[in-house]
């Protein structure tokens, strides 16, 4: 069993903030972590290879600074890793970005064949939950997206039965190897990687595949210029033309703030005290 | 998009010469079992006003198993706004499976040839959308708030949020075709059915044989629906925040909202203690809900959590910080404490209920 796992490096977005007044992002300080989403399908990965035996290989493209990112999945006990990064690759979209990832992992699979590619549910920086898909259809792979459980792996026949959240529902699949998985969150727990794990990933040789190495001949593919979508604006959101109708009385007691609140609320919403009344059956 | 990266002034951008006859906006009609997902409709709302403003059709794609059902949702399309109707019947398309729904939508933006098309950005939405771009090599933008046709070039100009949903960005696809889009349920307004209104269907046969379908659907295990809670549909929401402090003060929330017959929302924070489960958190990584009534208590307004529910028709805010960011953009707001104001809300809601009562 040879998994690739495709993690991205996102700044931890839950610490970014906006300037005020230029409307520009805060990044300084602001810690890079993995991609949360992307620990799940790391930790699926490496429970195959605990069940069926086999190679996890992490791959990201980015700026060289994710090989901090690279190097926490090897502790975690993954088994190699790969950096593809170019200045070429700047302002990939997601369109840009599964180009520049298929054609890394289609050299991966020159060395050893890839029987699945694992990537998180999606980012939480681009948010887009397209990667993956993009990636399965440039390869030609099978594509099983909100995967919440791997049932069986039948090596002979080279098929997978999974299960997929659906709308409504789950979905049992079965399909064939090889495949594309994009993990859902909550499905496992990631584990602690060992001591030997921990020295191993501290030494362990990075590969690094600029664009060529990575088997993209046509620099117009990727980046900026391989993107078909363009960023134009970016923007505060506004605050609406109004601010809130602040209610106010001589007390400010609560039940005739209350009462005075409704009295206005059904005043200018008729409507709403008929629904209410309605909803209340 | 991963880096929204500033591009310089605007040049004029001449649109490929295979795309000039790229016309009409197509929204795709996800249906699951004969059930069509509402994001469909409020999609058939937004996508009319792009096809009025650039002169063109709005078209509806239908696509699922050979049957009366299949044929009777293009007939559903037409009463929400679409003026035609693509419809592929096929029994490869019984169970939504990627891999024909990708080939089968394909097949038809190649054959007739869409400028804009849009999709809900729902589990099936976005699983489709991303293959089918890839493969039409265009642009898709995910998760949409506001979507425009740009006066001078007419190009779709689609507004998203970005970073953590901290800025909003718009992004176009100048030189692809179709432009492609994903808008979550809920953040467009449903628009009303006219069932007067009828349009016309444009068969497409597929080629599509069972066989050279890898994937195969062994079950479908339907959600258990009744115990879990319909957000995104709730005519009225009370939601609670931190300001709350502990949980048995949020009971406070539930009081309020069995007077009210409501559902009870929360912000992150409290999912993140375990106060309530996360199907009723609201905001950028919840729930998109536009109820008739929201009323938020002890929640500061932060933009993850306005993006979920700035749609709603009526907001109260109760928060003790006049300067909280809620009353930017609440319609109305109380400056207080919501352990106070929460349970003389609720009795002043379940006498004006009382009223209504004995007068009807
Ligand atoms: C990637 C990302 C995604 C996110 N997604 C979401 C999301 O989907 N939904 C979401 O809600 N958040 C989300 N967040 C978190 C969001 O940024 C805010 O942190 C969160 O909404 C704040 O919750 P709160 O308003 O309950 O808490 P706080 O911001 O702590 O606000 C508490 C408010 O209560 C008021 N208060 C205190 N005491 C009282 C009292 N006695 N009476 C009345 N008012 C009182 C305070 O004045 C304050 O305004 C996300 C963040 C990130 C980074
Ligand atoms: N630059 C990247 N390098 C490696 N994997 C990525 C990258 N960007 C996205 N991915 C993978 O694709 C998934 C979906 O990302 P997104 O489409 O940005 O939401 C992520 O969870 C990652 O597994």
């Amino acid at each position: 069993m040879h998994s690739v796992v495709c993690i991205k490096q996102v700044p931890d977005s839950a610490q970014i903030r906006v300037h005020p007044v230029t409307n520009t992002i805060m990044r300084q300080g602001v810690p890079a972590i993995i991609n949360p989403y992307d620990l799940f399908a790391l930790e699926e990965a490496l429970r195959l290879k605990d069940r069926f035996g086999g190679t996890v290989t992490v791959i990201t493209m980015g700026p060289p600074m994710a090989e901090v990112a690279l190097r926490k999945c090897l502790s975690f006990g993954a088994d190699d890793a790969i950096l593809v990064s170019d200045r070429a690759f700047a302002g990939a979209d997601t369109l840009a970005t599964s180009y520049a990832l298929a054609a890394a992992i289609g050299k991966i699979r020159e060395n050893m064949p890839v029987d699945l590619i694992f990537t998180g549910k999606q980012t939480i920086d681009g948010d887009t939950a397209q990667v993956g898909p993009g990636i399965a259809r440039r390869l030609d792979y099978q594509l099983l997206t909100y995967v919440s459980a791997i049932r069986e792996i039948d090596h002979e026949k080279r098929e997978i039965l999974v299960e997929r959240r659906a709308e409504g529902g789950v979905q049992v699949l079965k399909t064939k190897l090889p495949c594309l998985i994009t993990m859902l969150e909550g499905t496992n727990e990631m584990r602690y990687g060992d001591m030997d794990d921990m020295f191993r990933a501290a030494r362990h040789p990075l590969k690094q595949w600029d664009r060529l190495a990575a088997g993209i001949e046509d620099p117009n593919v990727v980046g900026l210029k391989g993107s078909p979508t363009v960023v134009g604006k970016v923007f505060a959101p506004k605050p609406r033309s109004q601010r809130a109708e602040i209610i106010e009385t001589v007390d400010n007691d609560p039940k005739n703030l209350v009462v005075t609140l409704l009295a206005k609320v059904f005043t200018q919403h008729p409507k709403l005290e008929r629904e209410i009344e309605r909803l209340a059956k | 998009m991963n880096e929204p990266v500033k591009k310089p002034a605007r040049k004029k951008v001449e649109l490929d010469p295979r795309f000039v006859n790229y016309k009409h906006v197509w929204v795709f009609i996800e249906a699951e079992r004969g059930v069509v997902h509402p994001v469909s409709w409020e999609l058939l709302g937004e996508g009319r006003k792009l096809a009025d403003a650039l002169g063109v059709e709005l078209a509806g794609v239908v696509m699922g198993p050979p049957g009366e059902r299949t044929r009777q949702i293009c007939g559903e399309a037409f009463h929400y706004g679409a003026d035609l109707c693509y419809l592929a019947q096929d029994e490869v398309l019984r169970d939504y499976r990627n891999e024909p729904y990708t080939r089968a939508l394909t097949e038809l933006v190649d054959t007739y040839q869409p400028e804009i098309m849009l999709l809900g950005a729902s589990t099936l939405g976005r699983d489709l959308a991303g293959s089918v771009a890839t493969t039409l090599a265009t642009g898709l933008v995910a998760d949409c708030t506001e979507l425009v046709i740009e006066a001078d070039s007419r190009n779709l100009a689609s507004t998203r949020p970005t970073f953590g949903g901290s800025l909003l960005c718009t992004i176009m696809t100048q030189r692809h075709r179709p432009q492609m889009a994903t808008v979550r349920p809920r953040v467009m307004a449903m628009p009303d059915a006219d069932t007067a209104r009828s349009g016309r269907i444009v068969e497409h046969k597929l080629a599509i044989i069972e066989s050279s379908i890898i994937t195969k659907v062994l079950e479908f295990i339907p959600d258990a629906q009744q115990d879990k809670p319909q957000l995104a549909f709730a005519d009225i929401i009370v939601s609670g925040g931190r300001g709350f402090k502990k949980q048995e003060n949020f009971q406070l929330v539930w009081d309020l909202a069995k007077v009210l017959g409501a559902e009870v929302g929360a912000s992150r924070p409290i999912v993140q203690a375990g106060w309530v489960e996360l199907d009723r958190q609201v905001g950028q990584s919840g729930k998109t809900v536009r109820p008739k009534l929201y009323i938020a208590a002890g929640i500061s307004g932060a933009i993850q959590h306005r993006v979920g529910m700035d749609g709603s028709d009526v907001i109260i805010a109760i928060n003790n910080d006049p300067n909280a960011p809620i009353f930017d953009f609440a319609h109305y707001g109380i400056v207080g404490n919501a352990m106070q104001i929460l349970p003389a809300l609720t009795e002043a809601f379940r006498a004006q209920i009382a009223l209504a009562r004995r007068a009807g």
